[in-house]
């Protein structure tokens, strides 16, 4: 028998036996929907998480002073500021896995715009800035390096600054009061939403570094060239713990400083904070998908079941078969495509309804999902095997009976 | 030379712990075109040689040469082939596929033989023209009467164009005068076709239909002879 025949009457079988083919399928719609919405919701929330840190920056690390120590008052990580513009430069130059380098001179400040005011964190750094935290402006432009050596009067601010000060008003080209000191508004930053700790990444100014220095703080001596902490772009993230070992030990013979020393600096690499959070979304992934799993193979079992009962409730009819010429490979070609079928139509409405499930959950939940064409083929392949695996053992069975016998069966 | 040739055959199934003897030895030659009707009580063992007959079981020991084939010593693959090409089977209970048109049942035979559907298609409605079924192709056997469905069953028998047709109680099931109807299309293609007829009945009236009635007794032949058949009404 050509598969063709095989296949229709396997499609004739179903049609004579609608209930029972439906239930026999239903083990794999379930379990193959289930695999569908799983996989969806998994991968959906890996990709928020890979977003999130994507957001942070790319491969990002941070370079902290050692910390102060005052007549026996510890202050904690970074607060000697004992990080210098000369650091800078110097991690620019010497360390070859470093793309790019941007100081940090930070603090907190009322902001005011006409009747508005807001507290809101002043980030001082440099345009390379934007590179290292993967971040773009929206409207307006960044300060430039010009900018930077003279220390002009300006600024860029983030979303939510805006909505706090200006709301539908344009900002670019305005002046904002930032404590006693008034600039200009050059630009505005694309929304970045919060970050892993909830914080919101939009609420700020930035400014050139030098221009926080000097008109903010006013700084002389010392604090006139120091800033409380370097961030960094490694060249990729293979380079990040290499590069983390590098501009440590720069720093340290800079600083003149060893391990567990007060003064001794520290550098962090923020990637590594990524991988662990990474690691965690494909385990839960992981865990779903095998969830899903487990209700294919007890679908599969379902269909073993059925089609068990089925070669029992039909030997007269193998008997019939065999009797006129089919051969044992025929039985088996035929039972055997009876469960492929089921398993195949059951597994492509599983993929619909898993689909379907997957965006209600989605809406519902406000959960992303993310489905590609691997889970479906994934599922696919699943159910498809399901259905060879396990209705093998019953074509099989019914492939051996004996012809005498089972025209005998009543 | 013969369609059949049995030498010596001897049959024993195994049943718990008891050996039954079913066949003992059983030496018989079928022409071409004879009409032979296989009697005797049950336990005879004229099912078991019909089994061996239609190549559904293997003799113990002995030869059995079908079509100038020995047959005795083929695989279950290779039996199914034989069966497909040179044996038609007509059985007490019809054995029809249920829910399956009249026509789809005659063309089961040769859709195992894997011929294209057209010829298929043309066979199998000659097939049921013969037996004078050709306006109920499309019915279920469950919407024909028992004579019909016989009569379906034959037809699946003779669309190979099978030298052999084994008819194991065909007339079981059916009214005295059903019967006679079915035979009647039996002695028919036998006549017409040529067909030859191995009949197993231990109806003696049906039994006067064949040429030569071949008795089993404690699985031996009893005896064996000659009759001027019963012409059907």
């Amino acid at each position: 028998m050509t598969l063709w025949a095989l296949f229709r009457l396997a499609l004739v079988g179903f049609s004579r036996h609608r209930m029972r083919a439906l239930l026999t399928a239903l083990g794999i719609i379930i379990g193959v929907g289930a695999f569908i919405t799983m996989v969806a919701l998994g991968s959906g929330a890996s990709a928020k998480v890979t977003q999130q840190i994507a957001s942070m920056g790319s491969n990002m690390l941070v370079a902290f002073g050692g910390s102060s120590n005052a007549g026996g008052v510890r202050g904690g990580t970074g607060s000697s500021a004992s990080l210098t513009d000369d650091d800078v430069d110097a991690i620019a130059r010497t360390v070859q896995t470093v793309r790019w380098v941007a100081p940090m001179v930070q603090t907190q400040a009322q902001v005011v715009y006409g009747g508005a005011n807001w507290a809101t964190s002043i980030s001082g750094t440099t345009p390379d800035y934007l590179d290292v935290r993967s971040w773009g402006v929206d409207s307006g432009a960044f300060f430039t390096a010009q900018d930077i050596l003279a220390a002009n009067k300006v600024c860029v601010v983030g979303q939510t600054v805006v909505d706090q000060l200006f709301g539908e008003e344009d900002p670019v080209g305005q002046f904002v009061r930032v404590r006693s000191l008034s600039c200009q508004v050059l630009g505005v930053l694309t929304r970045k939403g919060q970050n892993q700790m909830g914080q919101d990444q939009d609420d700020v100014v930035l400014m050139p570094y030098t221009t926080v220095r000097r008109k903010l703080f006013n700084a002389g001596g010392a604090a006139a060239n120091a800033v409380s902490r370097i961030l960094m772009s490694a060249t990729s993230a293979g380079t990040t713990g290499q590069t983390q070992q590098q501009v440590l030990a720069l720093l340290r013979q800079r600083h003149r400083t060893t391990e567990g020393d007060p003064a001794d600096p520290s550098v962090r690499d923020l990637s590594e904070f990524a991988k662990v959070a990474e690691e965690t979304t494909r385990t839960t992934t992981l865990l779903l998908a095998s969830i899903a799993a487990v209700s294919l193979i007890v679908g599969g079992i379902g269909i073993m079941n059925i089609m068990l009962v089925s070669v029992t409730e039909r030997t007269r009819e193998i008997g019939i078969r065999l009797a006129v010429g089919a051969r044992g490979r025929d039985i088996l070609a035929q039972f055997l495509l009876e469960a492929i079928v089921l398993t195949a139509v059951g597994g492509a409405v599983g993929m619909v309804l898993g689909t379907v499930a997957s965006r209600i959950l989605s809406a519902a939940m406000e959960w992303p999902t993310l489905l590609g064409w691997q889970s479906y083929a994934l599922g696919f392949t699943f159910s498809s095997v399901v259905g060879v695996v396990f209705g093998f053992y019953p074509a099989w069975r019914a492939s051996r009976l004996d012809p005498i016998e089972a025209l005998r069966y009543e | 030379m013969s369609l059949i040739v049995a030498r010596e055959l001897v049959k024993d199934y195994v049943m718990g712990d008891v050996v039954v003897n079913a066949l003992r030895g059983v030496s018989l030659e079928i022409g071409r075109g004879e009409f032979v009707a296989v009697m005797g009580p049950s336990g005879s063992g004229k099912s078991t040689f019909m089994n061996l007959c239609g190549c559904l079981d293997r003799p113990t020991s002995g030869t059995y040469e079908l079509d100038g084939v020995d047959v005795s010593a083929l695989d279950r693959d290779q039996r199914a082939e034989i069966r497909n090409q040179k044996i038609g089977f007509v059985f007490q209970g019809f054995n029809l596929l249920a829910r399956t048109s009249a026509r789809d049942n005659v063309e089961l035979p040769l859709t195992y033989a894997g011929m294209p559907t057209r010829e298929r298609k043309a066979r199998a409605a000659a097939a049921l023209d013969a037996v004078g079924l050709a306006d109920r192709a499309g019915h279920l056997p469950n919407q024909l009467s028992g004579g019909q469905q016989q009569r379906v069953a034959i037809a699946r028998a003779l669309v190979t164009d099978a030298p052999l047709l084994l008819a194991d109680e065909p007339t079981g099931n059916l009214d005295s005068k059903t019967s006679d109807e079915v035979m009647g299309l039996l002695v028919q293609l036998n006549e017409e076709r040529g067909m030859t007829i191995v009949l197993v009945t231990h109806e003696p009236d049906i039994a006067l239909y064949a040429r030569r009635v071949v008795a089993f007794r404690d699985g031996h032949i009893e005896r064996d002879e000659i009759q001027t058949p019963r012409v059907p009404a």
